[in-house]
């Protein structure tokens, strides 16, 4: 009857260059090491005194931003102005939807001003795919969070992160702790992760923060801390929200971090050259140790100053790809 | 107005008298007359050439969301009766969600003068089970069913209290209401949009456990056993909730049960591109339910198929998937997306038709649904041969929210008659 939809047939042009970036899940692994490629450039420049290239010059950038973030949005916004684009940045949550307006007249006013790429950040799963079928043609949509869905920039500059200090993925174990459930984080990371081969994905949490047939994402289930993290060579903490304590998914902050709480202890049953990650920000004392989150293994400042050269390729990548389909386009016409 | 009808030269199909037959169908002041020859002195006034054509009773749906009163940007009952028509539909039960609410007399007064008046197809409101649908106080169930009620159902509101629901059923019992049961534990279903499984998973989206609707089931015919009461069950989306209603039927529970089509046809992994046609309520399954929703379809584990008709003005359907509102209209799709099961083998042409207009009018107890001599003339003609597409322009439903919209379908309505009188016709 109806065909399962492939994901990329909303974010790739003809070419199959990215022209939104939506999804890590079905990417290949050319073009997510394309990305990876493409963001080592920036990094470079960011470290020389002009940071600015010309890719966005002349570009109108919108932050559309639904849901609160001020990590997200400002290693965003830097990206964005780093292409030389002009941006505005919309916190959306505090105007038009309070005063009633639907999200796709949002859109449309936005269109109205011409803008040339969206970063989206929304509290639905799906909402990046939805505005990315509703915007005019030519028109690049990044999605910097979609509810439980999706987070791929920030699994890019993960996978940046890792690839910087292990080199090949092939051989690592990664284990991914803390709150699966509603992490959009952590689906991304596992698409990016066995898409670029990782040896073997583990996700370990309580059944409460687990979604129902995690496994089929291709990962290994533990519910034991000090058993998945045996080994392991890259550890990835999640954010947990105060509010899964109310909602009877956990008995309390102590008991999470007796159990599933990043110590110097359990790290000792990684890799001795293991790595630890968070996409922050970070709850000391819940989901990470203070001196294993300050400490030499810690990589989180690191993944700060990825984000925005992850953030530069994807929108550069994207907007080449919209203009590829565009000159595509008027040479059939 | 036309009072002698001659159809001719049709397949008369009439599962409710085992009929399968070439022949011609007499009409006589709304009623069929006769099937074969035509009755002494008849003169037809009109006459319909039915060759090549299906002839069966005029289709049951026993569940359709008309939207009116209260939500008349979604639909109205003029809307959707004419879509009714247009799909073969002449008898369809309507749920109680209107504002206000179905559970005093004049809201089904109401209901039952705009059907009339728009004429398109018999509708038959089912009442409020408890008032307000708010699970906490009985409805005046006899008055309502005296005004025209065919059952009683809180839809998927909660009754959380089970001295409550036992209450409800035992005051239906008394009267031998019929109640009807759409199954789902609220806390368990809350804030989920799809099946809960591996596409759930995948697209982050909150999923809706099996479990929210068989442990209803379950609490519903422990209550059922107690109180004695004839129920049905309404749209059961999962293989284990059917077994369970089969298994209480063997115990000699006065339950039938129906399933909307697209349960039938589809699965959860349809959700996959977040097509918010697909959001539907009770919501799509796995395919290792809808092999065993098909299987209990076989072993008549169902009475009937019903095409849980929702029509949506398109701003609700605007949106990312979880916040746009479930449900697909259905009305002027049921019947080919029926006959896709008689193109798959799993059912007969016979079959399907008992499933859509006899074993509907056994679950509400009524003498529709059959071709008899004396009853009614509610017909359906149809080829089951024509090719054609539900389409933005063509469609008379004031929704056009569904996946089929544009999809190649078989099996096109070409006259429907409503006691004598057509109410479509394709031209």
């Amino acid at each position: 009857m109806f065909a399962q939809q492939d994901p990329n047939l909303i974010q790739l042009n003809s070419a199959g260059q990215l022209k939104h970036f939506l999804t890590t899940e079905g990417l290949s692994r050319e073009l997510l090491t394309e990305i990876l490629d493409t963001a080592d450039s920036f990094v470079d420049m960011s470290a020389q005194q002009v940071k600015k290239v010309p890719l966005l010059r002349g570009k109108t950038v919108v932050n559309l931003f639904f849901e609160a973030s001020t990590r997200t949005a400002s290693t965003f916004e830097l990206a964005a102005k780093r292409l030389s684009a002009d941006v505005l940045n919309l916190n959306i949550k505090t105007s038009s939807t309070s005063k009633g307006e639907t999200l796709k007249d949002t859109l449309m006013t936005m269109e109205a001003m011409h803008s040339d790429m969206f970063v989206v950040r929304h509290s639905d799963s799906g909402a990046a795919h939805y505005i990315a079928s509703q915007v005019t043609p030519h028109v690049a949509v990044i999605n910097a969070g979609d509810g439980r869905h999706a987070h791929p920039t920030q699994a890019m500059l993960d996978m940046l992160t890792i690839r910087q200090h292990k080199g090949d993925f092939e051989p690592l174990k990664v284990a991914i702790v803390g709150d699966i459930l509603h992490s959009r984080v952590a689906r991304s990371q596992i698409h990016a992760l066995r898409t670029l081969g990782a040896a073997e994905i583990r996700v370990i949490a309580p059944t409460t923060l687990l979604p129902r047939h995690i496994e089929s994402l291709g990962v290994k289930v533990y519910t034991d801390m000090n058993q998945g993290l045996k080994d392991v060579d890259v550890v990835m903490m999640l954010r947990l929200q105060k509010e899964r304590m109310q909602s009877a998914l956990l008995p309390s902050e102590s008991e999470f971090y007796r159990l599933y709480g990043l110590t110097e202890e359990k790290l000792k049953l990684t890799h001795p050259d293991s790595i630890v990650m968070h996409p922050g920000p970070i709850n000391r004392g819940v989901e990470i140790e203070t001196s294993v989150a300050d400490g030499p293994k810690s990589l989180i400042l690191k993944q700060v100053t990825n984000g925005i050269a992850v953030r530069m390729a994807v929108m550069s990548m994207s907007m080449s790809g919209q203009m590829t389909e565009h000159q595509a386009q008027q040479g059939g016409v | 107005m036309t009072t002698n009808i001659a159809i001719r030269n049709g397949r008369v199909i009439d599962p409710a008298n085992k009929l399968d037959t070439i022949t011609d169908l007499f009409i006589s002041a709304g009623k069929i007359t006769a099937i074969g020859q035509a009755p002494d002195g008849f003169s037809a006034d009109q006459e319909i050439d039915a060759t090549n054509l299906i002839v069966s009773p005029g289709l049951i749906d026993l569940c359709a969301h008309l939207r009116e009163p209260g939500y008349t940007r979604k639909g109205n009952i003029a809307s959707e009766t004419a879509a009714a028509a247009a799909g073969g539909i002449t008898t369809l039960c309507m749920p109680p969600i209107t504002q206000p609410i179905a559970d005093n007399t004049a809201v089904i007064d109401l209901i039952e003068d705009l059907a009339k008046q728009a004429g398109n197809a018999r509708v038959l409101p089912m009442g409020a089970l408890t008032q307000g649908l708010k699970g906490e106080q009985l409805s005046p169930m006899y008055a309502l069913s005296k005004a025209g009620c065919i059952g009683f159902t809180n839809v998927r509101e909660p009754i959380r209290s089970a001295l409550t629901l036992a209450r409800c059923l035992e005051y239906a019992a008394t009267h031998e209401l019929l109640v009807i049961f759409q199954p789902q534990d609220a806390e368990l279903a809350a804030g989920g949009t799809m099946h809960d499984d591996t596409t759930c998973t995948r697209l982050g989206l909150s999923g809706i456990p099996e479990s929210a609707e068989t442990i209803e089931v379950a609490r519903c015919l422990l209550l059922i056993e107690q109180t004695g009461v004839k129920a049905h069950f309404g749209q059961l989306s999962c293989e284990r909730s059917v077994k369970m209603v089969i298994d209480a039927r063997a115990r000699g529970l006065q339950v039938t049960a129906d399933i909307a089509i697209q349960n039938l046809l589809l699965t959860d992994e349809n959700v996959s591109g977040f097509d918010p046609n697909f959001h539907l309520i009770p919501p799509l399954r796995s395919q290792l339910d809808r092999a065993g929703l098909r299987q209990a379809l076989l072993t008549d584990g169902f009475q009937a198929i019903c095409s849980d008709h929702q029509p949506h003005e398109l701003a609700a359907k605007q949106a990312p998937f979880a916040a746009t509102e479930p449900g697909m209209t259905g009305l002027e799709t049921l019947l080919s997306l029926s006959l896709m099961l008689v193109q798959q083998e799993l059912i007969t042409l016979p079959q399907m038709i008992e499933k859509l207009t006899s074993g509907p009018a056994q679950v509400l107890g009524l003498d529709l649904g059959t071709l008899t001599p004396g009853s009614l003339a509610d017909i359906c003609i149809f080829d089951p041969e024509q090719s054609w597409s539900l389409t933005e322009e063509n469609h008379r439903s004031a929704g056009s929210n569904t996946p089929f919209i544009n999809y190649p379908l078989t099996g096109q309505v070409r006259f429907t008659l409503l006691e004598g009188q057509l109410v479509f016709q394709h031209h």
